[in-house]
């Protein structure tokens, strides 16, 4: 056993040592923002959001086509997702302790780590190919196979929260099952579920790989499902690895508009959420 | 239920009828029945879309399969002019590039999550904890832009210069270093895992009864040691599981890697050196493999990643149960 | 916050839902391809569209051989490419594929070495050594042969070549399979070949950034990519033994020993590298827009015509401003011709009896 002094200094350096690490830990996130705001701020004029791609030359091009496009691809994806994953994430929690309910527990969780550039190649399977086109809907499509399983387990923790005395008491007062599920509990784990929802939203909106041969991109804007759209991210990584600086710059203020969206709504998300279940 | 004192038979609910009974079981039952058969069919989507995803997989698959069998998975060359490919390198590069993460990610994420569960002063702990979890949420491609224009010149040109000397003679970092790179590849996948490893090992950290650190610090440990001997053994496993975690998300990252590490099918310990991992050579080459062999390959790769993942991530989700028990935190931070 | 985000939704949805019905007046035509003529396309998109408001034409520029496989899958009405399809895939597709040569472009070898600002030259022999991985270092002899008077650094030689199914490097491989056995025999040409040494760039865009990224770097892009992000490029010696620089004059010189040869039922797959001619550089190509033979869209089939006969005779004069060279009248006439055996559902798409009056045409 080490003398206490030199115990005393050993405690002390991992103290100093765990320090560090959570400095070292928090340093990327301040050089990545700090480096976004530096690059990108200066670039966000009226243009920026109002104005389309144009081709390389020629002046005042903009992210509007892309922001509208990201805005329109989350939209119906979360229109076709959100749905399903919270009637999913429902029945895990009110009815889900068979088999049943652990199947599809363990599907979620499987779905949940599929890389994003795989569900991207299934969209293109299922609806680029046979449509025979690139569209916006096949965006929309690979995002909301993304957000179903993620949206179906936050529902479902959030619902299992609420207590079950208020089940009984809704059961007791005469209520059928179905309508204490969906007047007493779910409306109770309401701001738990939107919150889920808003993280699986911010999620889905800064993912490119499954855009890339789905919503395909477009120097045009667009509002049209059917036809492929520009989209935040993408907009970004193709300016990002192109050669021009007029290309970089834009990709700065497009990457920067792209993380305040997403860092809001999950900040939003979690301060919500916070508040619920912060342990002393 | 015990006998009452006196000799008086139990208050019985009034006979009903076995048709009056199932009418009133039916009125109540039709609702719940159609509610109950609604949220399963929403929740079968689940199973379905995987069982779609695997079809669809193996079906695209399937010509690849058929012509190079598990072969493929230990060719090297791939050359889509000649029709031969092999997806090794695309293997040895994913593994290599999320192995490189994990070295670098994990110590400090371990070191994170104790700050914030033993050591950090009580009011610095949700600051620094939600900071922390915020590089969960930047996108990847954002990730690969800093990492394009801040990282990798970083590496090359300040830090590379000083370590070269002292390095240069190992396998590890032979060779001349363009930029582009496993280490840049590797390092941008451990800031990206760092945040999952950190979340989810701090709660299994906090999952420890406080009474285990406790005892320990009652009979006369340190702060540290009574995280070493004591917090650390307890959530090993969820801790591992945590590490685990990092490591199926590293796996699959796509747009960062492929901005950083130079895209390249070749197979060469030295971390200096351009690499490629499934997920970038599928991004990279899905939309223009012009033979329908060269597409069926890539899709043969994507499955192949599509396992490996679900292997990782089912291994991971099980060690982190044994310790936080599926406990909402747990698996929210997940 | 409950109460705004269904209505926020809601109206997200009933907006996208008008504009969907709104954006219906408007044509739309999807193409997708070289990354080669890229520059040139999104000129001649921006000036189409401000002639006829009503057609969009979206190109997606992803690299060759994504535009052969996008539009062999019918996911595109049009596909671009510098290198030309094979027979077999021509044949996949029941022969229903025109090759429609559109401009020359000039593909060249691009460097970045710190302390050399002058422009350097290359034999076939150097390049093919460079990229077969024989070349490691920029003071190596045979680039100093060919460079008397360049103090060359001993800096490493790192290769940059492209990630994805590309023309350019069809038009490259292409080149150095014809000036270099040893080539030809260990890698041969193709959109996608199994390159010996180095980094891989996504489109033309991602290896000139690579290269201006990455001191010691070599690579190959389409002349007009050199020019704009203002990387060094070198001259290359041709046939006849002169070290050509790329330009309008000695692309459209490259070409024109072809033209001696055109065939009259030519189906435009022809290559121009390593031509004869004093002033020809050697690594210049036609690029090609791909388009069905038989089409079935009667509105799609009427405006792709019209674009493609519009680019191919009014829009010539953009190309020039960008270092394209524009199509030899030649070549023309034997587009027009190409263009007129267009059918939709089995009748001509152009009327037989009028040719040259693209643009006005409705």
């Amino acid at each position: 056993m080490a003398s206490p002094t030199t115990r005393r200094i050993v405690g002390a350096a991992m103290t100093g040592a765990t320090y560090s690490a959570a400095a070292l830990a928090i340093i990327p996130l301040v050089a990545i923002l700090g480096m976004l705001i530096v690059k990108g701020a200066g670039s966000l004029d009226w243009n920026f959001f109002l104005k389309s791609a144009v081709p390389v030359g020629e002046a005042g091009g903009g992210f509007a086509n892309a922001i509208v496009g990201t805005l329109l691809i989350v939209g119906v994806a979360a229109a076709i997702g959100v749905p399903i994953g919270v009637g999913a994430g429902i029945y895990l929690a009110e009815f889900g302790g068979g088999t049943v309910g652990w199947l599809v527990r363990f599907v979620a969780d499987t779905l949940n780590g599929i890389p994003s550039i795989i569900i991207g190649v299934f969209a293109w399977t299922l609806v680029v190919r046979p449509t025979g086109r690139f569209s916006a809907l096949a965006g929309s499509f690979a995002l909301a196979c993304i957000l179903v399983p993620i949206v179906a387990r936050t529902t479902e923790e959030m619902v299992r929260l609420v207590p079950n005395s208020l089940r009984e008491a809704a059961l007791a007062l005469g209520y059928p099952r179905w309508r204490t599920s969906l007047t007493v509990v779910a409306r109770t784990a309401r701001a738990g579920i939107v919150t889920g929802c808003l993280v699986a939203v911010s999620r889905v909106a800064g993912e490119t790989a499954p855009l890339l041969f789905t919503a395909l991109g477009s120097q045009f804007f667009s509002t049209n499902l059917l036809h492929p759209v520009a989209a935040l991210p993408l907009q970004v990584y193709v300016y990002a690895v192109g050669p021009y600086e007029e290309w970089h710059r834009q990709a700065w203020a497009g990457a920067l508009v792209l993380i305040i969206l997403v860092l809001l709504l999950g900040i939003i998300a979690r301060l919500a959420t916070r508040s619920r279940h912060e342990r002393a | 239920m015990t006998a009452l004192a006196n000799d008086q038979p139990a208050i019985r609910a009034p006979r009903l009828s076995s048709a009056e009974r199932r009418r009133d079981l039916r009125i109540i039952n039709r609702g719940d029945v159609v509610y109950r058969v609604a949220l399963l069919a929403l929740a079968l989507v689940l199973p379905l879309l995987l069982v779609t995803i695997v079809g669809g997989l193996v079906v695209g698959a399937w010509p690849a399969i058929k012509q190079f069998h598990v072969g493929f998975l230990i060719k090297s060359t791939w050359d889509p002019v000649a029709g031969q490919f092999g997806a090794l390198p695309l293997i040895f590069g994913t593994l290599y590039s999320s192995l490189v993460a994990m070295v670098l990610a994990v110590p400090l994420a371990l070191g994170a999550a104790i700050f914030l569960t033993e050591f950090a002063p009580r009011w610095m702990r949700a600051p620094v904890g939600t900071l922390i979890e915020l590089l969960a949420g930047v996108p990847s491609v954002i990730y690969g832009l800093w990492g394009l224009f801040v990282l990798v010149p970083l590496l090359r040109d300040v830090i590379w210069p000083v370590i070269k000397p002292a390095v240069h003679w190992l396998p590890f970092f032979s060779g001349p270093f363009y930029g582009p790179s496993v280490l840049a590849g590797g390092t941008i996948l451990a800031i990206m895992m760092l945040p999952y490893v950190a979340a989810v090992s701090r709660e299994v950290l906090r999952a420890v009864p406080p009474a285990q650190r406790e005892a320990a610090l009652a009979l006369g440990a340190t702060r540290w040691e009574a995280v070493r001997t004591v917090v650390l053994p307890y959530g090993r496993a969820g801790i591992f599981g945590a590490v685990v975690l990092g490591l199926g998300r590293a796996l699959g990252e796509t747009m960062a890697v492929t901005m950083l590490i130079g895209n390249r099918h070749e197979i060469s310990l030295s971390l200096v050196q351009p690499g490629y991992t499934i997920a970038a050579a599928i991004a990279n080459e899905f939309a223009e493999a012009v033979s329908g062999l060269h597409l069926s390959a890539l899709v043969y790769c994507g499955l192949v990643l599509f396992v490996i993942s679900v292997l990782v991530n089912a291994v991971a989700r099980w060690l982190i149960w044994r310790v936080a028990r599926g406990s909402a935190a747990g698996s929210a931070a997940i | 916050m409950r109460r705004i985000l269904p209505v926020a939704l809601a109206a997200v949805a009933a907006a996208t839902a008008a504009s969907s019905l709104a954006a219906q007046a408007n044509i739309r035509i999807t193409g997708a391809g070289a990354t080669f003529p890229y520059p040139i396309y999104s000129k001649w998109v921006l000036e189409y569209t401000s002639v006829h408001p009503n057609i969009q034409i979206n190109y997606a520029s992803i690299g060759s051989g994504g535009g052969i496989r996008q539009f062999s899958d019918r996911t595109v009405d049009f596909g671009a490419t510098d290198g030309p399809m094979t027979d077999s895939a021509i044949a996949a597709l029941g022969g229903n594929v025109l090759h429609i040569p559109t401009v020359l472009g000039a593909v060249v070898p691009i460097y970045n070495i710190p302390g050399v600002t002058q422009q350097l030259r290359f034999t076939p022999d150097v390049l093919a050594g460079i990229f077969l991985g024989q070349i490691t270092s920029w003071n190596d002899s045979r680039i100093a042969a060919a460079n008397p008077g360049v103090s060359l650094p001993n800096q490493d030689l790192v290769v940059v070549h492209r990630s994805d199914g590309s023309g350019t490097s069809y038009i490259f491989t292409d080149y150095l399979a014809k000036v270099s056995a040893d080539w030809l025999r260990r890698v041969g040409r193709g959109t996608a070949v199994n390159w010996p040494v180095g980094l891989g760039g996504q489109g033309n865009p991602g290896v000139a950034s690579t290269v201006s990224r990455t001191p010691g770097a070599v690579g190959y892009v389409e002349l007009i990519y050199a020019t704009q992000t203002h990387l060094a490029y070198g001259l290359v010696r041709n046939r006849a033994g002169n070290f050509v620089q790329a330009s309008l004059a000695s692309t459209t010189a490259a070409a024109a020993a072809a033209m001696q040869s055109i065939a009259e039922d030519t189906d435009f797959r022809i290559s121009i590298t390593d031509p004869e001619g004093a002033d020809a550089y050697p690594i210049a190509s036609f690029t090609w827009l791909l388009i069905p033979k038989r089409m079935t869209n009667q509105v799609t089939a009427r405006h792709l015509v019209d674009f493609v006969w519009w680019a191919t005779h009014d829009a010539q004069r953009y190309a020039q401003a960008l270092d394209y060279a524009a199509l030899p009248p030649r070549v023309v006439s034997l587009v027009e011709a190409s263009l007129k055996s267009v059918t939709l559902n089995g009748s001509p798409v152009l009327p037989t009896n009028d040719g040259g009056r693209g643009a006005r045409r409705p």
